[in-house]
């Protein structure tokens, strides 16, 4: 379980839009390694298609979104290392999930 | 003691233990709690996790030594469901509420998520069910306190009875240890069987129910030169098969004695004899049987139970190793060919009610050209370090069999622009097993450089017989009539043209219709390993002249039944001296 941090100061809150561009879209794969990726971070970090919204540290969430090429998904991140954790999620859009 | 009767796919007589696969979901019963017990739930929940989570962990270091990096990455996702806080998080809130024993909760929950799975709109995720469904019965097994074998994990000899051997079963099997496949589905051509005679290991298929009636640990007879399994055999019939297993390892041993002489006829006509194989590791056996080359190199188990493609200097390496390994011999390399009971894990392709029929082989090549080119390129580099041939599957008209052959030359120019070397004349097959190829093979027969002509589909589509479906296997028959004459058709053909005619599908393997196809003129047979010997016996054994007077006889018959039936009463005698 993400840790509650009690300094709110210190806590940022994003949302952030991107498209899935990769041949496949979030299949296995792809999945995995943005859960995992997401994981290593304390904040709390949720991600939307459509009106599906799932915990983003949920491989089962994340796979069951269905996102395919060209879907555009939101995310929400809450907590003290928001930020870096947008900018490595972006990372793993723009490098395609290494594909 | 039972028996039971299937097809015989591989031959050879074993008898071992039995390692049963689980097919069916195990049974999970619907047990309330106290609240006092929720704790002792919980513990039992986190403890199967941590224990599945060695076992994944295990299996996939092995996975990643023994075959390959890539063929490990599917346990990743494996392991991060493991360690997914939602579903965790959900068991444990249910069990709170609901008070029942975890194991229904969970098994309840997995089954939620593999409906929501199956129910998503693209191919790929909805086979992620599978995985789903994977991991929850190795949590279940684990919760249940059951220690399930893997095929990974074996220790002692067994042999392996399931409802079928998917390929990735197969890839995960410690094969030391497998020596016979028993499977309630299947036919000659499905993947247990063409793995078995890869691996020389008897086989028996379609026996339709023996994965529900063979328990773990009984003692399981494997006939594969009769098709027949005996379960808990009895003493008196254990040392009959005792003997029959002898009697089998010295007619092996004896047929090897032919390993170096040539697939000469008695009135010396030479026929090109030849092995199929899967993968590099198969020449150590193609060569122990003596075959004078490889009509058939099915390149796509490369490509099965893999999440990328694989590249092309991973191609080249195998290739070239075939090539080098094999010298001035013959080797056919057949193009990708998916599809129909072949699929991949790092393709979306979609799953086809009529896939045999489908988006296969070359059509799929054809389109994907990216993939296509990539192979071609491993070819071509590959093609300087021995006697490589180039051979383009499923080709059913003129214009595919052009377009392969157009950018075959895009390929080769490319690597002229490079300054790579490679086999500028390699020569380039196509392989008929379409009925619409091997009618219209005078026509193809002036692009081609040589025919294989691939028995097991070409009697698939002629016939309108799912060759792997085992209701109607009685009706897959390769001395049919209609396909006699079409095979002898293609032969002649091809001969007008001047250019060779292969046969690469099982029918060739089996002794008298061997002797068929010499008599109709075939230039080569290509078949198991295993099956080598005793092809080249026979045909050391007959003349050409006889099996041409035979084929006149077959062809004034009318069905499959009088045809077998003729075969058998005139080569019998010669059948009967190659086993003694």
């Amino acid at each position: 379980m993400p840790k509650r941090s009690d300094q709110t100061d210190s806590e940022s809150h994003m949302v952030k839009k991107i498209k899935v561009e990769n041949k496949l879209g979030l299949h296995a794969r792809p999945a995995a390694l943005l859960v995992q990726t997401i994981s290593r971070y304390e904040s709390d970090i949720t991600v939307t298609k459509g009106t599906k919204k799932v915990n983003a540290k949920s491989i089962m969430g994340v796979m069951m979104l269905a996102a395919g090429p060209n879907s555009i998904l939101t995310f929400e991140l809450l907590g003290p290392d928001a930020e870096q954790a947008w900018a490595d999620i972006e990372d793993l859009f723009k490098r395609n999930f290494d594909e | 003691m039972e028996k039971h009767y299937g097809i015989a796919v591989s031959p050879g007589i074993v008898f071992a233990r039995a390692l049963v696969m689980e097919s069916k979901d195990l049974v999970v019963k619907k047990v309330p709690i106290d609240e006092t017990d929720i704790p002792r739930e919980i513990a039992r929940f986190e403890d199967a996790l941590t224990k599945t989570r060695a076992e994944l962990l295990n299996i996939r270091k092995k996975i990643a030594s023994e075959i390959g990096r890539e063929h490990s990455e599917i346990f990743n996702a494996h392991l991060l469901i493991l360690e997914d806080r939602t579903l965790i998080e959900e068991v444990i809130s249910r069990l709170r509420e609901e008070k029942l024993n975890v194991e229904y909760i969970f098994s309840d929950i997995i089954e939620q998520y593999s409906r929501a799975f199956s129910q998503i709109d693209d191919s790929y995720l909805k086979e992620r069910t599978s995985d789903v469904k994977d991991i929850g019965r190795r949590i279940i097994g684990n919760l249940m306190g059951r220690k399930k074998e893997t095929l990974a994990e074996i220790k002692d000899q067994v042999v392996v009875v399931s409802h079928d051997l998917s390929p990735s079963e197969t890839a995960l099997m410690n094969k030391k240890y497998v020596i016979g496949f028993a499977t309630d589905v299947g036919g000659p051509t499905s993947h247990a069987a063409i793995m078995a005679r890869s691996m020389e290991i008897p086989a028996v298929v379609g026996l339709e129910t023996i994965s529900s009636e063979v328990l773990d640990g009984d003692i399981v007879v494997i006939d594969g030169n009769n098709g027949i399994v005996i379960v808990n055999p009895d003493e008196e019939t254990l040392s009959e098969y005792k003997t029959e297993e002898e009697k089998f390892e010295a007619f092996v041993q004896r047929l090897d004695q032919v390993k170096e002489l040539a697939a000469t006829t008695l009135d010396g006509h030479t026929i090109e004899l030849s092995a199929n194989i899967e993968f590099p590791s198969d020449i150590d056996s193609v060569l122990l049987h003596g075959a004078h080359g490889i009509g058939l190199y099915r390149t796509e188990y490369m490509y099965l139970n893999k999440t990328v493609f694989p590249t092309e200097e991973e191609q080249f390496m195998a290739y070239k190793t075939v090539a080098e390994r094999m010298g001035n011999m013959p080797v056919v390399i057949r193009t990708l060919d998916l599809g129909g009971d072949k699929f991949t894990s790092s393709l979306d392709m979609p799953k086809e009610i009529n896939s045999f029929m489908g988006w296969r082989a070359i059509r799929f090549c054809l389109t994907r050209t990216d993939v296509f080119k990539t192979q071609l390129r491993a070819i071509m580099r590959a093609s300087v370090f021995g006697n490589l041939k180039v051979m383009f599957p499923m080709i059913s008209n003129l214009s595919e069999l052009l377009k392969a052959k157009e950018i075959l030359a895009e390929v080769k120019q490319d690597l002229k622009n490079e300054g790579i070397e490679f086999n500028d004349t390699i020569p380039i097959g196509a392989m008929i097993e379409v009925p619409s190829a091997a009618i219209a093979s005078d026509i193809f027969a002036k692009e081609a450089d040589f025919f294989s002509i691939g028995s097991n589909d070409l009697i698939q589509y002629s016939l309108a017989v799912d060759r792997v479906n085992e209701k109607i296997a009685y009706l897959y028959q390769p001395t049919h009539p209609a396909i006699i004459r079409l095979i002898k058709y293609v032969i002649e053909q091809g001969h007008k043209c001047n250019i060779m005619v292969g046969m690469c599908g099982e029918m060739a393997a089996n002794p008298s219709h061997a002797v068929l196809l010499v008599g109709m003129g075939i230039d080569e047979l290509s078949i198991s390993a295993a099956f080598l010997p005793k092809v080249k016996k026979v045909i050391r054994s007959i003349k050409l002249s006889d099996a041409q007077k035979l084929v006149e006889e077959c062809l004034k018959l009318t069905t499959s039944e009088e045809v077998s039936g003729y075969l058998d009463s005139k080569l019998l005698p010669i059948l009967e001296s190659i086993e003694q």
